[in-house]
C-alpha cells in the first residue's frame, strides 16, 4: 500500500516537473476568429491565431516587418519585372500529409483571384495575369505590369497556400503546412494548435499552444493576474499596464502595429471640401493630449499615413503641428465660422475616448461637434459605405496602406489625379530607391492636402509572463508568430 | 380537458409564429450588411457581393423568412455566418454550458434560501431575522456583474483557488467542470437565492398563522415537528413557483455572467453573433429561447388546470 502511494506520489511529482519545463503557451486574445480560413475573411483575429503557426505563404513577414523567404526557397524577377519566377522549397508537407507542390500554389493564387473570390484583399492579386507550373517545385507567375510591391504581397496571411482537396472545410479545419496544426477548436472558449511532427523548417520550442478568447478587459485583467493566460499581446485595458510593469512577475510588451489613427475627415462634405478648413482643424488637434489622454501615452504621433517605424517614414507632425491660434484664422480665412460637423465614433476606445477629447480641442477653436457613438456594423453602413459623415476616428490596420488615397470612392472621398499618378508610378517601380521617393512624395502630398487628420501611431500594448522570450514586440503585421517563442529557465 | 390543451396549443403555435416575424424583422431591419462587416474596409464592392451571394443573402426579405421558418421546424437551422457551421451544432455544444450552470445556479440558489428562509421566519423579528432581511436586501441590489468581479479577485487573483474564468470542456472530467462553473454559479446564485429567501420566510410566516398550524401543536407537535412537518410543505409552493420563474430568468441573466468568466454558452454566443452581425445565429437562439419560454408557459397552464378544475372550463 505504501509503495503503491510512494509511486504515485512520485508520478505526480514527475508530472508537476513536466509542466514546469514548459513546452505550452496560453496566448489571450480579445476576439475570437470567426472562421480560421485567413484567404476568405478580414478579421484580424484569423491571422492572429493562423499566420506562420498553421498557414504559410510563399513569402512570410519577420518581427521586425522584413519579407524573407518561406514557402518559396528564392525567386528570379524578368528583366521587365513582370514574370516571377518562385523556387519552392521540396519535401514540403500539408498537414494532410500530402506533398505541398507547385500545382497547390497555382490554385492557391488562381482561387484568390478568382471573380468569385472573397478573399478580403484581392487587390493583392489584381495585377497577377497568369499563374503557370513550371514543374514540381518551380511556379511562374506573370504580372500585367511591374509590381515592386509584389513579393511583399504574398507575405500577406490573405496570401497564404491552402491544400486544395481541404478548400470545403477550411473554415473550420484549416490545412496548411505551418510547425502547428489544429488540435481542436472548442468554440467560444478556445483554439488548440499542437505540434506538426512533419514540419520542414525549424521545430518551434513549444510543443503546444492555446488561444483563449477573452473579451472583456476586466476578465482579461483578472486571467492574466491569476496565471489562467501566459501572454495577452493585445491587451485590452492599458489601464492597468502600470501594474503589470510594476510586478516582477510580468514583462510588458509595448510596440508598434501598423495602424494609422486618423480623424477621418469626408473631403466631399460640404463643410470640409474648403482645405483650409481642414488644415484649420489639423492643427486644432493636440496629439499628445489625446495620445495621453485615450491610450495612457502609448502612442507615437504621425504627421502622414504611414508607419513610423518603416524605413521610408517621412516625420511631418510640425506641419500641422497645434496651433489653435493658427486654425481660429483659417477658419475665419475661409469664412467657415460656427461651424458643426458630425464626428462618428466606431467602438475601440481610442475613438470613443479619443473622440471626446478631439471634440473638446475643435470646441477651443470654435468648431462645435455632434457625436454619434456607433457600433462597428452601423460605421461601416453608414460612414464607410454610406459616407454620410464628417469626421471619423479609425484605426486603419492594414500594412503599407497609403494606397487607399488613391480610390476616390474610399469613404473619405480624396481625389487627387497627381496622388492616383504617383501610386501608379509606384506599382510599377522595382528599384528600391525610386520606390522610396515615390512613397515620401506620396506621403507629403497627402499631408500638404490635408485630407485627414493625422494622429498617432496604434502602439501595441501586451503583457506577457516574465520567462517568456521571443514574443513580436510589433505588429508588422497581424499575427502571434509562435515559431520563435519559448519558455526561460 | 381536451379542448383547453387544444385551445392552448393553438394560442402556442400563434406566439411562436408572431415571435418568429417580430424577431427576423426586427433582426434584418438593423443595419449592418454581414458581408461588409467581415470582409473589412479593403474590401471591393464585387468581393463583397461575391460574399452575400455565398451566404444566401440576395433574396427577397420574404423568401429568406420563409425559407428560415421552415428550416426551423424540420431541425434546420441555418449555417452561421461566420463560423460557417450549421448554427443547430453551436447552440448544442453552447447548451452543455449554459444549461449546467443554470441548474448549478438553481439548485446552489436554492439551497442556500430555503434553510435561511425558515430560520428568518422562525426566528420572526428577532436578531437572526433581522440580520438575514438585511443580506438578502444586499443581496437583491447588488448587481450580480460586480459581485462576480469581486469574487474573481477574492478567489482567483488573490487566493488563486479558482481560474479566473474559461470553461475546459465536459471531456476534461466531471470536478475540473464544475470547478470552472462554482464562481459564476455562486455570482448568479446569490440575487436569486434572496429573493428566494424572502420569498420563503413570507410565505412560512403566512402558514405558521394557518388554523391547521394551531391544531398540529395542539395534537402535541414540537414547534420544530409542526414547521418541518406540515407548514413547510405548503409554504413551498409559491417558492416552487418562484423557482420556475427563475429557470428562465437564469438562463438569460447569464448572458452578463458569461461574459465576465468568458464561458462559451449560450449568452455569450448571442453576444457575439450581434457584435458580428451574425444575424441567422442571433435568430435562431433568440427564437430558441422564446420557443423554452413559451413551452415553459404552457406546460405552468396545464399544471396549473390539472390542480384547479375551474381554470379548465374558464377557456
Amino acid at each position: 500500500m505504501f509503495t503503491r502511494l510512494k509511486t504515485t506520489t512520485a508520478a505526480l511529482v514527475l508530472c508537476a516537473s513536466g509542466a514546469l519545463a514548459q513546452d505550452s503557451i496560453t496566448i489571450g486574445m480579445q476576439l475570437e476568429p470567426p472562421n480560421l480560413d485567413p484567404t476568405g475573411g478580414a478579421a484580424a483575429a484569423i491571422d492572429e491565431v493562423v499566420y506562420a503557426n498553421v498557414f504559410e505563404g510563399l513569402t512570410r513577414y519577420q518581427a521586425d516587418g522584413s519579407v524573407v523567404p518561406a514557402l518559396a526557397e528564392s525567386w528570379d524577377v524578368s528583366e521587365d519585372g513582370t514574370v516571377y519566377t518562385f523556387h519552392l522549397r521540396s519535401g514540403v508537407k500539408f498537414h494532410d500529409g500530402t506533398d505541398m507542390t507547385a500545382e497547390d500554389v497555382k490554385f492557391s493564387l488562381d482561387r484568390a483571384r478568382a471573380e468569385d473570390s472573397t478573399n478580403a484583399q484581392k487587390a493583392l492579386f489584381k495585377g497577377i495575369a497568369s499563374v503557370d507550373v513550371v514543374d514540381d517545385v518551380t511556379v511562374k507567375v506573370t504580372l500585367s505590369a511591374p509590381n515592386g510591391g509584389f513579393v511583399t504581397n504574398m507575405a500577406w496571411g490573405d496570401a497564404v497556400i491552402v491544400a486544395p482537396e481541404s478548400i470545403d472545410t477550411a473554415a473550420t479545419a484549416p490545412v496548411g503546412t505551418g510547425p502547428f496544426k489544429l488540435g481542436r477548436w472548442v468554440q467560444g472558449d478556445r483554439i488548440e494548435l499542437v505540434e506538426n511532427p512533419d514540419y520542414w523548417g525549424n521545430k518551434p520550442a513549444l510543443k503546444s499552444a492555446t488561444f483563449k478568447f477573452i473579451s472583456d478587459p476586466t476578465a482579461a485583467f483578472a486571467a492574466m493576474m491569476a496565471g489562467d493566460i501566459d501572454a495577452f499581446p493585445g491587451y485590452p485595458a492599458p489601464e492597468t499596464l502600470a501594474q503589470f510593469g510594476a510586478d516582477p512577475r510580468f514583462q510588458l510588451l509595448i510596440g508598434s502595429t501598423e495602424g494609422e489613427t486618423i480623424l477621418a475627415m469626408n473631403n466631399k462634405s460640404e463643410k470640409l471640401a474648403d482645405v483650409r478648413v481642414r488644415e484649420a482643424i489639423a492643427h486644432a488637434i493636440n496629439r499628445q493630449e489625446i495620445i495621453d489622454g485615450a491610450m495612457f501615452g502609448y502612442g507615437t504621433p504621425i504627421g502622414t499615413h504611414f508607419a513610423p517605424h518603416n524605413p521610408d517614414y517621412v516625420d511631418l507632425t510640425a506641419q500641422s503641428a497645434y496651433d489653435p491660434e493658427m486654425a481660429r484664422n483659417l477658419l475665419a480665412e475661409a469664412g467657415a465660422e460656427n461651424l458643426t460637423l458630425t464626428l462618428k465614433l466606431p467602438p475601440p476606445s481610442y475613438a470613443r475616448r479619443g473622440g471626446e477629447i478631439i471634440a473638446s480641442q475643435l470646441r477651443a477653436v470654435g468648431i462645435e461637434t455632434e457625436i454619434s457613438n456607433l457600433e462597428w456594423a452601423q460605421w461601416l453602413e453608414q460612414v464607410f459605405k454610406g459616407k454620410d459623415f464628417d469626421l471619423s476616428i479609425v484605426s486603419h490596420t492594414e500594412p503599407m496602406d497609403i494606397n487607399i488615397y488613391a480610390r476616390p470612392e474610399y469613404y473619405f472621398q480624396y481625389e487627387n489625379p497627381d496622388f492616383q499618378a504617383l501610386m501608379t508610378e509606384l506599382d510599377l517601380a522595382a528599384d528600391p530607391a525610386k520606390r522610396s521617393e515615390i512613397l515620401a512624395a506620396a506621403q507629403r502630398m497627402i499631408a500638404d492636402d490635408y485630407v485627414n487628420g493625422f494622429l498617432f501611431q496604434l502602439a501595441r500594448t501586451g503583457v506577457a509572463d516574465a520567462r517568456i522570450r521571443g514574443l513580436w514586440p510589433n505588429s508588422p503585421t497581424q499575427a502571434n508568430d509562435l515559431t520563435g517563442v519559448s519558455w526561460a529557465e | 380537458m381536451l379542448r383547453f390543451v387544444l385551445s392552448r396549443l393553438i394560442s402556442l403555435g400563434l406566439s411562436l409564429v408572431v415571435a418568429s416575424l417580430v424577431i427576423f424583422t426586427v433582426i434584418e431591419v438593423i443595419p449592418g450588411d454581414p458581408a461588409a462587416f467581415m470582409l473589412g474596409l479593403n474590401a471591393a464592392p464585387d468581393t463583397v457581393a461575391a460574399l452575400r451571394e455565398e451566404l444566401g443573402l440576395s433574396g427577397s426579405y420574404l423568401s429568406r423568412y420563409l425559407a428560415w421558418a421552415f428550416g426551423m421546424l424540420t431541425g434546420d437551422f441555418g449555417t452561421s455566418y461566420t463560423y460557417r457551421v450549421p448554427v443547430a451544432d453551436l447552440v448544442g455544444a453552447r447548451l452543455w454550458v449554459s444549461l449546467p450552470l443554470t441548474i448549478y445556479a438553481l439548485i446552489l440558489s436554492t439551497l442556500i434560501a430555503v434553510p435561511v428562509g425558515v430560520l428568518a421566519a422562525a426566528r420572526r423579528g428577532g436578531p437572526a431575522d433581522f440580520g438575514i432581511m438585511g443580506a438578502t436586501q444586499m443581496g437583491i441590489a447588488i448587481p450580480n456583474f460586480w459581485f462576480a468581479m469581486l469574487l474573481v479577485l477574492i478567489f482567483a487573483v488573490k487566493l488563486r483557488w479558482f481560474g479566473a474564468g474559461g470553461f475546459p470542456g465536459w471531456d476534461r472530467g466531471i470536478w475540473v467542470s464544475l470547478k470552472a462553473l462554482t464562481l459564476p454559479a455562486v455570482a448568479l446564485a446569490l440575487p436569486q437565492a434572496s429573493i428566494l429567501a424572502r420569498v420563503m420566510r413570507s410565505s412560512l410566516i403566512e402558514t405558521l398563522g394557518q388554523d391547521y398550524m394551531r391544531t398540529a401543536r395542539a395534537k402535541g407537535l414540537t414547534q420544530r415537528q409542526a414547521v418541518l412537518g406540515h407548514a413547510l410543505r405548503n409554504a413551498l409552493i409559491p417558492v416552487m413557483t418562484i423557482i420556475g420563474l427563475q429557470f428562465s430568468f437564469l438562463l438569460a441573466g447569464a448572458i452578463i455572467i458569461e461574459n465576465v468568466f468568458f464561458l462559451p454558452g449560450l449568452g455569450r454566443l448571442i453576444f457575439q453573433g450581434i457584435t458580428q452581425r451574425d444575424l441567422i445565429v442571433v435568430e435562431s437562439v433568440v427564437m430558441l429561447l422564446v420557443f423554452a419560454v413559451i413551452l415553459v408557459t404552457f406546460l405552468v397552464d396545464l399544471a396549473y388546470a390539472v390542480i384547479d378544475p375551474r381554470l379548465r372550463r374558464a377557456t
